[in-house]
């Protein structure tokens, strides 16, 4: 059955014709190259590789950034991209949103020109693989807390600590790791053949199988002083990736999100039980009400956000607000359309318990629910719900 | 080399199709269009050959205004050009379209003219072959593979017997079947370079109404299916049904 995207509030006129043959274009890929591999992916724990190649040559991977050989779409159309990908499985998108938002991103935006140069490029073609280094076993929320240590020693920083939770890290050429140096958090590129820096890929997931999901782990690691990045230094750092990251993530679950509705609707109208479709019950008629529904807001407040965005005055309290929201219905939806399903609803033959087992790991990274609650409180009262 | 690919914008291929209150037209509102999908395939070959041989690759169009954004596709592919002859309204015949083509054709350097084997609306295989006819040129259709060397097109066409392999001298005109070539996607920079590349827009010659459409009726709905009994006694009478009133046998 083809895919049919909701479009209720007809958004589609509310997008250049640009946007609208960039989502078209990754919609095609999605649904012939994407959809029919991915849920023996999925079963079998393994990221597609395959699909790096493709998704460089159409040019998503660096999309969001200027220059150096990269697109540099406006929010709203890199936006759409990882919509797309994510209604293909949230372990691509994720893929892409840390190549692009978390490690690209920090390249370019506090790199050296070198730096700048020797990545950027490279890692636009897929030849060169990014990842992200923040979260730690011990510091999760709270990333002020970091143990990692950086050192200088001669013309090397020595770097001693573990991360956790890093999407792409076992398949990455370069790592962005964020350590303390001299008491302050400052990023470093820690290339893969690093003398005592490893990679070690977690299994045993029940969600996002599709991804790499791996610890990195530095005992000593000699990273050359030219591998630092000069243009940040403090917090501000990673959480200002994070932010370019989570608008991804909220446009990203809305695929999700679409995808699930797609399903349960088209399964709704052809599954016969007491003599009629079962779409024409009352009780998954409010079911599909309710999804349709959540799904336009999430397409309004992404739409919003990005076109704040690209004016350059969307505050990180209003990308968590609309991270919050789409992850949260996403996964209700994810849930509410796997039970449309019945049975059939948990087999790889569909797609939404893939959805909704991924959700669970969306609405958990790059700031949790009760974060997003937390950061949303602080901006509603003026009081700190952290400390 | 010159290149021209000629596409027809068409409804999705996933579209649910329904008639429109007049009865001789399809309802477009809410409708996706794409180019045809035998001319993709074509425009793909095009393109793949001017990678190979160098020269330029142009797309024709005869359609309404709003197939603009069908060649804004093609150009994302990575088209050079295009001419899009605006259709004011009124139907056509294949005759009339080829004509039309055909007047474009004459007066540009084509060396290779490429179509789709057929649109996959109305299910036109004849504006191709017409339009070679009216140019004078050779004409190989349902064409499976598509080589150029020494001023010569080297095709392989289907038939029932096998393949056919065909030489012909350029210029020359080709329609693209299925197996051909695998469209590639517009990359985004693709997407962005299309902006920028010329469309030469002209206005269509006014249809002459040599063939008009009367109506389009749906295919009538499917009856439900008859059992004629049970086991092997049902056999006999089963066997004389397929035969008499079904004659599939």
């Amino acid at each position: 059955m083809a895919y049919e995207a909701p479009d209720f509030f007809d958004i589609d006129s509310l997008l250049t014709e640009d946007e609208r043959m960039i989502r078209d274009a990754v919609r095609s890929w999605v649904s012939e190259r994407v959809v029919p591999i991915i849920a023996d992916h999925y079963m079998a724990g393994t990221f597609p590789d395959e699909l790096i190649p493709e998704m460089a040559e159409l040019g998503l991977l660096g999309a969001g950034i200027e220059g150096y050989g990269c697109a540099g779409l406006g929010a709203v159309a890199y936006g759409l991209i990882l919509q797309e990908l994510e209604r293909g499985d949230s372990g691509l998108r994720s893929f892409a949103s840390v190549q692009g938002s978390l490690a690209m991103w920090p390249i370019r935006a506090f790199g050296s020109e070198e730096q700048k140069q020797h990545w950027l490029p490279r890692m636009n073609s897929g030849e060169a693989i990014g990842c992200f280094g923040l979260t730690e076993p011990d510091h999760g929320s709270d990333p002020g807390g970091m143990e990692t240590k950086a050192v200088k020693k001669g013309d090397k920083y020595i770097l001693n600590g573990t991360k956790m939770w890093i999407t792409n890290a076992s398949m990455a050429h370069v790592a962005v790791v964020w350590a303390k140096l001299e008491g302050r958090v400052r990023g470093f590129l820690v290339e893969k053949g690093t003398p005592g820096f490893s990679a070690q890929q977690m299994k045993n997931k029940y969600s996002l199988r599709a991804s790499d999901t791996s610890e990195l782990i530095m005992q000593d690691a000699e990273v050359p002083e030219g591998n630092l990045l000069p243009g940040v230094d403090g917090l501000k750092g990673p959480l200002n990736c994070l932010s370019q990251a989570r608008s991804g993530i909220a446009w990203g679950v809305a695929g999700a999100a679409m995808a699930c509705f797609d399903e349960a609707l088209q399964y709704g109208l052809t599954r016969r039980q007491f003599g009629k479709p079962i779409a024409q019950f009352q009780l998954q008629q409010a079911k599909l009400a309710e999804t349709l529904t959540e799904i336009t807001k999430m397409q309004l407040m992404n739409l919003r956000l990005g076109r704040m965005k690209e004016e350059g005055r969307a505050t990180p309290q209003q990308v968590s607000m609309a991270k919050r929201n789409a992850c949260f219905h996403a996964l209700e939806i994810a849930r509410r359309c796997r039970d449309m399903l019945g049975a059939n609803g948990i087999t790889s033959e569909y797609q939404v318990m893939r959805h909704m087992c991924n959700l669970e790991s969306v609405k958990t990274y790059e700031g949790t629910h009760d974060i997003h609650t937390l950061i949303l409180g602080h901006a509603i009262t003026g009081l700190d719900g952290f400390r | 080399m010159n290149f021209v690919v000629c596409l027809k914008r068409v409804p999705d291929s996933a579209a649910k199709i329904k008639v429109a209150a007049d009865g001789k037209s399809i309802e477009t509102s809410g409708v996706d269009h794409v180019i045809s999908p035998y001319d993709e395939i074509a425009l793909e070959r095009a393109l793949q050959l001017r990678e190979e041989h160098g020269g330029e690759v142009t797309v024709l169009c005869l359609g309404l205004p709003e197939a603009s954004k069908e060649i804004r596709q093609a150009l994302a592919m990575g088209a050079d050009k295009a001419i899009h002859l605006k259709d004011g309204g009124g139907s056509r015949g294949p005759f009339e379209i080829a004509k039309a083509l055909a007047e474009v054709l004459g007066s540009i350097e084509a060396d290779l003219v490429l179509f789709g084997k057929q649109s996959i609306d109305a299910d036109n295989g004849a504006v191709g072959i017409m339009t070679a006819q009216l140019l004078g040129r050779p004409v190989i259709s349902l064409v499976t593979k598509l080589e150029i060397a020494d001023g010569k097109v080297l095709a392989h066409r289907e038939s029932d017997a096998g393949t056919e392999v065909v030489e012909a001298s350029l210029p020359a005109v080709v329609t693209a079947q299925r197996g051909l070539a695998e469209p590639r996607y517009p990359s985004i920079k693709g997407i962005m370079q299309a902006k920028k590349k010329p469309i030469d827009e002209r206005d269509a010659p006014a249809s002459e109404g040599s063939m008009a459409l009367d109506s389009i009726v749906p295919p009538p709905e499917r009856q439900g299916g008859r059992i004629v009994g049970e086991g092997v006694d049902a056999v006999a009478e089963l066997v004389r049904l397929l035969r008499q009133e079904a004659k599939v046998l």
